[in-house]
C-alpha cells in the first residue's frame, strides 16, 4: 500500500447502532475536503476497528456512534487500540454524546468529541488542524 | 391563467422540487391534473380512490390511534410504562426492542454488550414477551412491533404468546414493522443479505394471510428513508417500489392479491413543510388506489387502502432550543390529523438527546388530545380538500411520485438498486445536500442558523441507563436455559435450519423453536449459517476519493 499524502482517516460505526446518517454525511464531507477516507460500514467490533485502521494505516480513526453506548464502547476500543499499536493516530468521536460524558471518553484517551449539532465545516477544520504533519 | 409575479429570485420550491406560486386558481387545478388518471381525482372519503380518506366518517366515527413509541430496560422495566402510557390515554402500543434484540443476539453474546435494553426493550425469549404484556388487553389496546432484522422471530414469539394468553388469532389485530428492504437504506438492522431476508418478509406475508388473517405483518416505511435524506416525494415512491416488491413475493407465492393486500400498511414521517406533507399524503393515499387497482386488479376496496402510520418527525427536531421542538412537534401532529393518518405516534421534545422521559411522552399524547377534544378536528373529513393549492399541490406530488418510481424500474428496480446500493447513495448525497444548506442558511432553521441564543448547558432530563436491567436480563436468560428442555430446543433449531436450506414457510418452524424457548440468537444463528449475512456495497463510489492501493 502506497501513500497518497493524504490524510488517512478510518470512519466507523462501532457496535450495533444503525444510525448512519450522519457518519456518511461527514464521510462525504471528508471526502470533499481532501481526506482519504474508509467507511467500515455498520457493526464494527472494536477488533474490527483496529485491524481496519491498522490495514488501511490510518491517521485518523473517527467513530460515530448515536445509541448511547460511547462510553463502553470506547473503553474497548481503547485496549484494541494499545493492542494494535495504533495510540499515535488522532482519534475523534461524533454523535449524541451528552456534555457530562465528554470529559470520561477524553480520559479513557479520545482526543477530541462532536456533537450532533457540530458543523461538517467545523470537523473538517478541526481534523486538519490536529493532523498537521501526520501525512507521510 | 393568473399571472405569476416570478422574478428569478423569488422563485420558490418545495423539498420535492415542486415550484410554489404565489397564488392558485382553479386553472392550476385542471392544469396540473395527473397524466392518464381516468377516475374522478378527489371524489369522496370512502371511495375510490380514497384522495380524502379510507373511511367514509374517518375520525368523526373514530379519532386516530395514539401509539407512542416506548420501550426499555427489560420486560418488566417496559410493562410498566406500557400500563403508564395506557393509563395516560393511549389506545395502542408501540414497542422499541433494543439492538441486540433487534439484530439477533441474545444479551450475553459478546456483541451485545453495553446496548442490553439501552434503546428499548430486551428480548431473549418467550418469557420475556410473556412478562412485557402481562396483564395488557392485546386485543383492545393493539400492539405495534417495531422491528425488521428478526422480525419473523418476533411474530412467531408475539403469536404465541397471545395464543398462551387464550387469545383468538383469527381475530387478533396487531402489526409489525418488518420492512427489512428500507433496513438497507436508513436504519440498519439488517442480518441476512437481500434476497434471504426478502423471502423471509414473505414468510411472514403468506403464513399471517392463513394464520392472523387482521395482524398486518409489514408495514412498509417511508419514514426511515426520508430520515436518510430522501425528498418527501421520494419517500413515497421507494416505500411504493419496496411495498410492490413484497405484493410481488406474494403473488410468486400462488396467493391472489386480494387475499393479503389488504394487510399491508405503511409508515411515513411528518416533519418538512405543512402542505408539501398533507399533500404527499392525500396523493400517496390516491396512486396506491390507482396502483393496486389496475396494476394489480384488485377487486376489494381494502386492498387499495393507504393505511398508514404517520409520526415520528424527529429529523426536525433540534438540539437547540429543545423546547422549540414542543412548538414542532404540535405542528406535526397537526399535519397528520389533516392527512388522514389512521395512526398517529408524535415525536417527542426531548427526543434529539435521549429516550424520551415520561413527561415528554405525556406532553405529546396531549398535544394530540388538544386537537381531538379542544380543536374541532376530528369534526369532519378532510377539511382541506378543494383548496386550489392543495389539490393542485397533490396532483403534482403525484406526478412526481410516479416520476421516481417510473425511474426506479427503468433502472433495475428498487431490489437490485437496494442490493447495488444505489438508493443509498443517493439517499446519502441528499443528506450531504440538505446539511450543506443548512450550514449555509440557505436552509432556515430556527435555533440553528437564524434566531440562534446563549444556551444553558442542560435542559433536558437524560433517560438514565440502569446497567442492573442488562444484569437481570442476563441472569434471566441463564435460568430459561437450564430450565428449558434441551433437547427439544436442539430439535426444533434443526428443523429450523432444514426449513431454511429449502423452500418451505420457514414460520411454523420459527414457533415451534419458540415455544420451547430458543433463544433469538440461537434461532438466528441457524438462519446466518444458512443465509448467510449482508455486506454493505460502497456507496461512495460516485464520490472524489481515491483509496490508496
Amino acid at each position: 500500500m502506497s501513500r497518497t499524502g493524504k490524510i488517512k482517516i478510518l470512519l466507523a460505526k462501532p457496535g450495533l447502532d444503525g444510525h448512519d446518517v450522519g457518519a456518511k454525511v461527514v464521510a462525504r464531507a471528508l471526502i470533499d475536503a481532501g481526506f482519504d477516507v474508509r467507511y467500515t460500514g455498520l457493526r464494527q467490533s472494536p477488533e474490527d476497528i483496529a485491524v481496519a485502521a491498522r490495514d488501511f494505516e490510518a491517521d485518523v480513526i473517527a467513530l460515530s456512534i448515536l445509541s448511547g453506548s460511547h462510553t463502553p464502547i470506547c473503553r474497548r476500543l481503547k485496549v484494541m487500540i494499545d493492542e494494535y499499536q495504533l495510540s499515535d493516530c488522532l482519534w475523534i468521536v461524533g454523535g449524541n454524546i451528552p456534555a457530562e460524558d465528554h470529559q470520561s471518553l477524553r480520559q479513557i484517551g479520545v482526543d477530541a468529541v462532536y456533537n450532533t449539532s457540530t458543523s461538517l465545516s467545523d470537523i473538517v477544520a478541526a481534523i486538519k488542524e490536529k493532523t498537521i504533519g501526520y501525512a507521510k | 391563467m393568473v399571472m405569476q409575479n416570478n422574478t428569478d429570485d423569488d422563485r420558490r420550491y418545495n423539498e420535492s422540487g415542486i415550484e410554489i406560486l404565489p397564488l392558485y386558481t382553479q386553472e392550476e387545478v385542471a392544469a396540473s391534473k395527473v397524466s392518464g388518471a381516468d377516475d374522478d381525482d378527489i371524489g369522496n372519503p370512502g371511495q375510490y380512490p380514497f384522495t380524502r380518506g379510507i373511511h367514509k366518517e374517518m375520525y368523526r366515527k373514530r379519532p386516530w390511534t395514539m401509539r407512542q413509541y416506548t420501550g426499555f430496560g427489560n420486560a418488566e422495566d417496559t410493562n410498566e410504562r406500557f400500563k403508564y402510557l395506557i393509563n395516560t390515554g393511549n389506545t395502542g402500543l408501540n414497542v422499541a426492542f433494543d439492538l441486540p434484540t433487534q439484530c439477533g443476539f441474545d444479551s450475553d453474546d459478546d456483541m451485545a454488550k453495553g446496548e442490553v435494553g439501552r434503546v428499548g426493550m430486551a428480548i431473549d425469549t418467550l418469557a420475556d414477551m410473556e412478562i412485557a404484556f402481562d396483564g395488557i388487553d392485546i386485543q383492545n389496546v393493539t400492539v405495534s412491533l417495531t422491528i425488521n432484522g428478526t422480525a419473523a422471530i418476533m411474530i412467531a414469539m408475539y403469536l404465541v404468546m397471545a395464543e398462551k394468553r387464550g387469545f383468538d388469532l383469527k381475530g387478533l389485530r396487531g402489526t409489525c414493522q418488518n420492512d427489512i428492504l428500507k433496513e438497507f437504506v436508513g436504519r440498519g438492522t439488517w442480518i441476512y443479505p437481500v434476497e434471504p431476508s426478502v423471502r423471509l418478509v414473505a414468510d411472514t406475508i403468506e403464513y399471517c394471510a392463513k394464520n392472523v388473517p387482521l395482524y398486518s405483518p409489514v408495514s412498509v416505511c417511508g419514514y426511515h428513508i426520508r430520515e436518510s435524506g430522501a425528498t418527501p416525494s421520494e419517500e413515497i415512491a421507494h416505500a411504493f417500489c419496496i411495498a410492490k416488491a413484497y405484493l410481488d413475493e406474494g403473488l410468486k407465492r400462488g396467493m391472489e392479491i386480494d387475499e393479503f393486500a389488504y394487510r399491508m400498511s405503511f409508515n411515513f414521517n411528518i416533519f418538512g413543510q405543512f402542505f408539501e406533507q398533507i399533500c404527499k399524503f392525500r396523493a400517496g393515499r390516491r396512486l396506491w388506489a390507482r396502483i393496486l387497482k389496475k396494476q394489480y386488479g384488485a377487486k376489494n376496496a381494502k386492498s387499495m387502502w393507504l393505511r398508514m402510520i404517520a409520526g415520528g418527525g424527529g429529523s426536525g427536531l433540534t438540539i437547540e432550543q429543545p423546547e422549540n421542538n414542543i412548538v414542532r412537534g404540535a405542528y406535526y401532529a397537526l399535519i397528520s390529523a389533516l392527512s388522514g393518518a389512521q395512526t398517529i405516534a408524535l415525536c417527542c421534545y426531548d427526543e434529539a438527546y435521549t429516550i424520551p422521559t415520561q413527561k415528554a411522552q405525556r406532553l405529546s399524547l396531549r398535544t394530540m388530545q388538544i386537537l381531538i377534544e379542544e380543536m374541532g378536528l376530528t369534526d369532519t373529513v378532510d377539511p382541506l380538500a378543494g383548496s386550489y393549492y392543495v389539490e393542485t399541490l397533490t396532483n403534482q406530488m403525484e406526478t412526481e411520485i410516479i416520476r421516481i418510481m417510473d425511474e426506479v424500474d427503468k433502472r433495475g428496480g428498487i431490489v437490485k438498486l437496494i442490493g447495488d446500493g444505489e438508493i443509498q447513495s443517493h439517499v446519502s448525497r441528499g443528506a450531504y445536500q440538505h446539511q450543506k444548506q443548512l450550514e449555509s442558511g440557505e436552509f432556515r432553521k430556527v435555533g440553528v442558523n437564524c434566531y440562534q441564543v446563549e444556551e444553558d448547558d442542560q435542559v433536558v432530563e437524560m433517560h438514565p441507563y440502569k446497567i442492573e436491567d442488562a444484569e437481570k436480563q442476563e441472569k434471566r436468560l441463564a435460568k430459561i436455559k437450564q430450565q428449558r428442555d434441551q433437547a427439544s430446543v436442539d430439535m426444533a433449531l434443526e428443523k429450523l435450519g432444514t426449513a431454511a436450506a429449502g423452500t418451505d414457510n420457514i414460520m411454523p418452524y420459527l414457533v415451534e423453536a419458540v415455544k420451547v424457548y430458543a433463544t433469538v440468537g440461537e434461532m438466528n444463528q441457524v438462519l446466518t449459517a444458512v443465509f448467510g449475512r449482508y455486506r454493505e456495497p460502497d456507496i461512495f463510489k460516485d464520490s472524489t476519493n481515491v483509496a490508496a492501493e
